[in-house]
């Protein structure tokens, strides 16, 4: 299947590359906290060089799986992704729904900074030659566990059609370059980041980009101008969830409300 | 190891955080993907529906948490 570069194709190459660098950003900034952790409590070589040898992992795991996943027909990897990426999308959705309607707290990056650098200070070195190994480990790895959801989401992203792999490493890769340099810059935790925002609103576009791709590989049509050209789809899927979520936070917080008013 | 078994770990919640909430997911889908186009009479309904159970499955496990937390 070829992507019409028209305006139908550029919605779809500009949602991949938006939904790609809002995902990716919420998971860097998580692991950027880490990461920044271990730097100011053991120091910044053990730190920077666990991360840097994580990303490298994690960049050989795309080059890897990527062109491979174009020898798979599109339709199957159309459904595998798309069931995929419905999965992910909807329980980020669900969880900053509830977030936002105040039913389970907000992720806070200074309480897991303090968190991590407690961690950090309990820890033994048990390092060699002027390298800290509990550090290398730690940041290796929150960059791996981080790094592993960044990698799914290019990959599930790009897998929809020809030629969006590109977007969606470009927009993964801008969020971690973007994160990466306020880090070296601020080096302190973002905790300013909406971090539930985003969450938000790359569920709404996982979402709906999940229920895109299962409808293209089962050969599910829609109705409209979206009959001939099924890209129109992905913007009224956009808006539907959108609907949904943003009925559902209020009825949260009035359920929320209605029930501490009935134990008072 | 250890760290390989936080990967396996992390890699299934990246999934499934309410059981009920993925198992439902899959299912509609399994139904939606046999079923819906086989419906020729109407056919461009079928995009819409599957948007619609999907958002109904969103809707019903969000209440159910709320209720529970409520």
């Amino acid at each position: 299947m070829s992507i019409d570069l028209g305006h139908a194709g550029a919605t779809r190459l500009g949602t991949t590359l938006v939904a790609a660098f809002l995902a990716s950003l919420v998971e860097c900034v998580e692991a950027l906290t880490v990461v920044l952790a271990v730097g100011r409590v053991r120091g910044w070589r053990s730190a920077l060089a666990g991360a840097a040898v994580a990303l490298a992992v994690l960049a050989a795991v795309v080059a890897a799986l990527g062109p491979a996943l174009t020898r798979i027909p599109l339709h199957l990897i159309q459904l595998a992704a798309g069931t995929l990426i419905l999965l992910f999308g909807l329980r980020w959705l669900r969880k900053a729904i509830l977030r936002s309607g105040r039913l389970i707290p907000l992720h806070d990056e200074e309480v897991a900074f303090a968190k991590s650098s407690a961690d950090m200070r309990d820890g033994h070195d048990d390092g060699l030659r002027g390298w800290d190994k509990l550090a290398f480990a730690a940041a290796f790895n929150i960059t791996v566990l981080e790094g592993t959801e960044v990698v799914f989401i290019v990959i599930a992203l790009g897998a929809g059609g020809t030629g969006l792999l590109l977007p969606a490493s470009l927009g993964a890769g801008a969020a971690l370059v973007l994160i990466a340099a306020l880090g070296l810059l601020l080096r302190r935790p973002l905790a300013r980041v909406p971090e539930n925002t985003l969450k938000f609103a790359v569920g709404i576009l996982l979402s709906a980009f999940g229920t895109f791709w299962v409808a293209e590989g089962a050969g599910i049509a829609w109705p409209g101008p979206a009959t001939s050209n099924p890209d129109l789809a992905i913007p009224c899927l956009v808006a539907g969830y959108l609907g949904v979520a943003l009925w559902l936070v209020p009825v949260c917080f009035v359920r929320k409300h209605h029930a501490v008013t009935v134990e008072d | 190891m250890s760290w390989i078994r936080s990967i396996v770990r992390e890699i299934l919640g990246l999934f499934v955080d309410d059981g009920n909430f993925a198992i439902a997911i899959v299912v509609w889908l399994g139904i939606a993907v046999l079923v819906l186009p086989l419906i020729a009479a109407h056919k461009h309904c079928a995009g819409p529906a599957l948007f619609g159970g999907l958002a109904l499955i969103l809707i019903e496990s969000v209440m159910r948490f709320s209720r529970r937390r409520g």
